[in-house]
């Protein structure tokens, strides 16, 4: 039981691990501003949260399990809200969101 | 393993000042500086001082932060080419950089027993606290009790910071855009914000009253208490959150919380104590001491939140 979890719990962590590494290579590498935030809410959502999750696992039935869910549960709301804000801030000031305008 | 995080916490410190140095605009410096405070506050957290990392987050990551970009939405974005050569000013940092590495190399190893700082009075406040105060926070009793003129003297600086902005800045009662920006394009903030600002009053009253037990204490908690405020003013605009807590409201609670920490001590010397010496406030001891770090931690709120609020609107009511 004590090894499942332990395996879980790595799973979760480097699940995260990759996500944050996949949201941090989009952020240098897509072209614009828009597509970058994109890259950023993976990073926000998936990453932290399977990282969280992992440390759950890792830290049982206790005190620290229900911080790391407020922890989650504030991230699920900040994490798209500022992503949201960003966007939001972007469109207003007249950024215009890089698109393929190429025939097909 | 240890060795690596710390490594690797100051190289990014390293490339975030080369990056500050670089930079032009100034709302990325802005942002880079709280980077470089939330690297910092992990760092404290490595070393074991919790209760300045959280200050260090809560203050130079989060309310310094806000201020820079209140002042860079108040005069320019871009930084002025510089009007002299930079050899002398890289001279000069050079010098004493230099001269602050050779200081280092006579200083103790970290964690070392026979430090100076770990022989004269830092063991009796570890080996007495359980004892005199009964706060397992031993940061907290070093604050608010054994040291606590001198953190009266620094509510008493940041009360000084309060009234020097005020005086500087002073602040405009223009009512023109009380309704804030427009509505329907800040729907979304704004229902976060509504749904956050009572959660986040209530983390700062944990970190308040908590402060006894683990890390926290009044600065930590006014400066969190007043994010919350921030937080209303920006989705709402400045105009409702004067509404909630009204400019003059702060003027009186910033005064206010620097008495009440000043108050504590006048009574312990009408008490027949010393000037905060809060065992005598009780019957108990024990239960003195904690009733006066109690009171005290809540002075310190009170005029942080007020003095943090002072300077976040008088900045505000410039551009509103």
């Amino acid at each position: 039981m004590d090894l499942l979890l332990e395996i879980l719990s790595w799973i979760c962590l480097l699940g995260g691990a990759v996500f944050l590494l996949i949201g941090a290579i989009g952020v240098l590498r897509f072209p614009d501003f828009y597509t970058r935030l994109h890259a950023v809410s993976v990073c926000d959502t998936l990453g932290a949260g399977l990282v969280l999750a992992g440390l759950m696992l890792q830290g049982g039935l206790s005190l620290v399990t229900v911080k790391l869910l407020l922890m989650f549960y504030f991230m699920i709301f900040t994490g798209p809200t500022a992503v949201h804000a960003l966007a939001e801030a972007a469109l207003q000031g007249k950024l215009k969101p890089l698109v393929d305008d190429r025939k097909p | 393993m240890e060795y690596l995080i710390d490594i690797v916490l100051l190289g990014l410190l390293m490339i975030t000042g080369f990056a500050i140095v670089r930079m032009r605009s100034l709302l990325a410096v802005a942002m880079l500086t709280s980077i470089y405070s939330l690297l910092s506050a992990s760092l404290f957290v490595v070393l074991d001082a919790v209760d300045v990392a959280l200050t260090e987050a809560a203050i130079g990551a989060g309310i310094s932060t806000i201020l820079m970009l209140a002042t860079v939405a108040l005069t320019s974005d871009e930084e002025k080419a510089p009007r002299h050569t930079p050899l002398l000013p890289l001279f000069v940092v050079i010098t004493t950089g230099a001269a602050l590495i050779y200081g280092t190399l006579d200083m103790p190893h970290y964690g070392d027993p026979t430090a100076p700082v770990h022989r004269y009075v830092a063991q009796s406040y570890i080996h007495d606290t359980p004892a005199d105060i009964g706060v397992p926070n031993v940061v907290t009793s070093v604050l608010a009790s054994y040291r606590g003129y001198d953190t009266l003297g620094e509510v008493t600086v940041i009360f000084t910071a309060g009234i020097g902005v005020l005086a500087l800045l002073g602040y405009r009662t223009r009512r023109r855009n009380i309704q804030g920006p427009d509505i329907r394009k800040l729907v979304v903030l704004r229902v976060i914000a509504k749904l956050f600002f009572p959660l986040i009053l209530l983390f700062a009253l944990y970190v308040l009253f908590h402060g006894d037990y683990g890390p926290g204490g009044g600065f930590q908690a006014g400066v969190i208490f007043a994010t919350g405020f921030i937080l209303y003013a920006l989705a709402y605009g400045l105009g409702n959150a004067q509404r909630v807590i009204p400019h003059q409201w702060l003027l009186v609670m910033a005064a206010v919380g620097v008495l009440i920490y000043a108050g504590v001590g006048f009574e312990s010397m009408l008490l027949g104590g010393k000037f905060l010496e809060y065992r005598v406030l009780t019957d108990n001891p024990v239960t003195g001491q904690h009733l006066g770090i109690m009171l005290i931690e809540l002075g310190v709120g009170i005029t942080v939140t007020a003095v943090i609020l002072i300077i976040y609107y008088g900045f505000v009511s410039r551009r509103d």
